[in-house]
């Protein structure tokens, strides 16, 4: 049997950076030993469909990383989400900048029409009404961002699933910016530098004339770290991290027991954001 | 044969000055953005592209526009044509180099621009429009050289010349569907996903094209003594005609699709384009005045073309008058309207506007002086030549 606190993400991570094997390539983000061996991990996510009659959606092999948002826990709380939000900005020397037309956005808030506008906006419930929801990129199943992408600049990174960007290949063509179905790539329209309130040395800055966007913080799941905003989070449930592709993760029972929507599902990128509203 | 760039009247050398001027203003505007950055122009977050974008794809068309010439001559060996079947492969040259100019300009990083090539990524159209619009460029840099070098030893373009003139109608087409397909394949777009964004995309280059070199062939009567002769203008206006009833007619089925379907997102771009979009109170219209204009100029331009036909007049004032209020006409459709219209609303629901920079204005016009630049040169050579071998 396996211990109950091993399954927790950050252990997972953690093991392996003391393991002291080049820590990129061997974080592991699984329970499932199928999964973590990167040997197939075609165990179907999703056995019982019984109840609908639908067109079942594919999901990519091997460890897909995702996150539950529990806007429950965030309702009560508004506060928390300015935290994790602000944390993002921290760890990854994104500009404030003031000009809403140059702004630059990994992680934000916006309102349930604005981040779900395919979703009826009709007689939504107080809370709903009243809430900010945060928006981030979605590292979706089938990007299209990395589709439009001429130089292989953004790519998705094939042992986790995160749509990631080159800083140093991206030409600035915003073929991205226009593929993207949520709005969730920002464009350096000027050097951003003289913008970056508090400097983190542990992530490098951004030159102008590329775009960037939220990488589900690779740097420290590389360190054996949560992502920034998550770590904000801890203990609330607000947040949670992990793989998708892995029937045992925490993400996975959180998934199986709630009920949760994605964003504009219908236009087939498959994100990899859950939202309990 | 370039030596013929060389003499020409007052006029020439007038006109040759302001190009060069604006020119020069164009690449002061540049250096300015080159230094800061893009922000120097009025894209934003939510509408990424502007001007430059716009600009691109309508040149696009332009260039593949010169198909309406080259393919009745060739495939149909319509002979009228003769005499202005090079003018469309030098006009495709000179667009095709302004649409170079403006993805440069476009860049946010230009000096990186060949990891394009370096990286090719088959699945990303832009790798394919730039296959295409080079091949195109080159193709018609071939052949027209080759075909006025024959010209002016009055012997016939050699064989293996006509190989390279069979592909290049096909490229024509490529050119302009593959830079539809630029916007047709995002999801989450809904103004240009649509299937027809292609096929009209072809139909408004092949009224727009043609348009270009009615009003070149009348300013060239004009100064320079050059006849493309009644019938292949008349044969032009035709074509100009019925390509801008088919443009029109597909236009009208995207109006169908959205407000009959009422499906919001089929809506708000056509809305934001011809009513203005309201949005929280307040109503966002910046473009309603150049589509309305540009509907006026649409069908004012057919109908003076139609009247033509049916009364059977010939006026060379009014071809040149039809065919800069259809040229306009598709300019502001595509040239502006179709890139500008597609970001708003943004993915969330938001309005945020267009409105170009003069810096950004400075380029744009630095860029079109440069193609016009090109095509004056191009168009003295060819009719050099042509003088050349009357004498
Ligand atoms: S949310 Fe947008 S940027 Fe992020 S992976 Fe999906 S398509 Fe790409
Ligand atoms: S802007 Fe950069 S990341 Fe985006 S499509 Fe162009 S090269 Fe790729």
């Amino acid at each position: 049997m396996m211990d109950n606190k091993r399954r927790k993400f950050l252990k997972m991570a953690g093991a392996t950076v003391l393991a002291g094997i080049s820590a990129p390539a061997i974080v592991k983000l699984s329970s499932n030993p199928a999964v973590a061996a990167g040997d197939g991990g075609h165990e179907a996510p999703a056995a019982a469909h019984a109840a609908t009659d639908t067109h079942d959606e594919e999901q990519s092999s091997g460890v897909r990383l995702g996150m539950v948002i529990d806007m429950r826990k965030f309702y009560q709380n508004q506060g928390m989400l300015d935290e994790a939000i602000a944390a993002c900005i921290k760890a990854h020397n994104v500009p404030q900048i003031p000009d809403p037309k140059s702004e630059i956005k990994w992680i934000w808030k916006a309102g349930f029409g604005n981040v779900f506008p395919e979703h009826s906006q009709k007689l939504r419930s107080e809370k709903v009404k009243d809430n900010q929801f945060p928006a981030l990129c979605n590292h979706c199943d089938n990007p299209s961002c990395v589709k439009a992408c001429p130089t292989k600049a953004t790519f998705v990174v094939e042992k986790n699933g995160i749509v990631a960007m080159d800083f140093h290949r991206c030409i600035g063509c915003r073929f991205c910016m226009a593929a993207c179905p949520y709005g969730a790539r920002s464009f350096n329209w000027q050097d951003p530098r003289p913008f970056i309130k508090e400097y983190n040395v542990n992530f490098p800055t951004r030159g102008r004339g590329v775009v960037e966007k939220c990488n589900f913080c690779g740097e420290r799941l590389a360190l054996g770290l949560e992502p920034a905003c998550v770590e904000v989070c801890k203990g609330t449930g607000a947040m949670v991290f992990g793989d998708l592709n892995d029937p045992h993760s925490e993400i996975r029972k959180v998934l199986d027991q709630e009920f949760t929507i994605q964003r504009k599902p219908a236009a087939g990128t498959k994100p990899s954001v859950f939202y309990i509203v | 044969m370039i030596e013929k760039t060389l003499k020409g009247k007052p006029a020439y050398w007038i006109w040759l000055g302001i190009l060069a001027s604006l020119i020069a203003i164009g690449w002061a505007c540049y250096f300015r953005q080159y230094s800061f950055g893009l922000g120097l122009t009025g894209m934003s977050r939510d509408v990424s592209w502007g001007l430059y974008i716009s600009q691109f794809t309508f040149l696009v068309g332009v260039a593949a526009g010169g198909l309406m010439l080259v393919l009745p001559y060739y495939i149909h060996d319509y002979k009228a044509f003769g005499r202005i079947t090079i003018l469309g492969e030098f006009l495709a040259i000179s667009a095709l180099v302004m649409c170079l100019m403006f993805i440069m300009a476009d860049l946010g990083q230009p000096l990186r621009g060949l990891n394009v090539l370096f990286y090719p990524t088959p699945h990303s159209m832009l790798f394919w429009d730039m296959c295409v619009l080079w091949g195109y460029l080159l193709l018609n840099l071939l052949c027209g050289w080759v075909i006025l070098t024959a010209e002016r030893k009055q012997v016939p373009p050699p064989k293996w010349i006509y190989p390279f003139i069979y592909i290049s109608l096909p490229f024509a087409v490529s050119i302009h569907t593959v830079t539809a397909m630029l916007y047709c394949g995002l999801p989450g777009r809904h103004f240009w996903l649509s299937a027809i964004v292609a096929p009209r995309f072809l139909a408004s280059a092949f009224a727009a094209g043609p348009s270009l070199i009615l009003i070149a062939c009348m300013v060239m009567k004009k100064f320079a003594n050059f006849d493309a002769g009644k019938e292949a203008i008349q044969k032009l206006t035709t074509i100009i005609m019925y390509a801008v009833i088919i443009n029109t007619f597909f236009f009208l089925l995207e109006f169908f699709v959205g407000y009959y379907s009422e499906v919001p997102g089929h809506m708000h771009s056509l809305e934001y384009l011809f009513f203005g979009l309201e949005h929280h109170g307040e109503v966002y219209n910046n473009l309603v005045p150049f589509m309305w204009a540009a509907t006026l100029l649409n069908f004012g331009g057919l109908g003076i073309l139609a009247y033509m036909k049916i009364a059977k007049v010939f006026d060379y004032r009014l071809v040149g008058t039809a065919a800069v209020m259809i040229f306009l006409a598709l300019w502001s459709d595509k040239g502006l309207g179709f890139v500008f219209a597609g970001f708003v609303p943004n993915p969330l629901e938001q309005v945020t506007e267009y409105y170009p920079t003069m810096n950004e204005i400075g380029i744009t016009i630095g860029v079109w002086a440069t193609g016009f630049l090109l095509l004056t040169l191009l168009y003295k050579i060819a009719l050099g030549v042509e003088e050349e071998v009357e004498h």
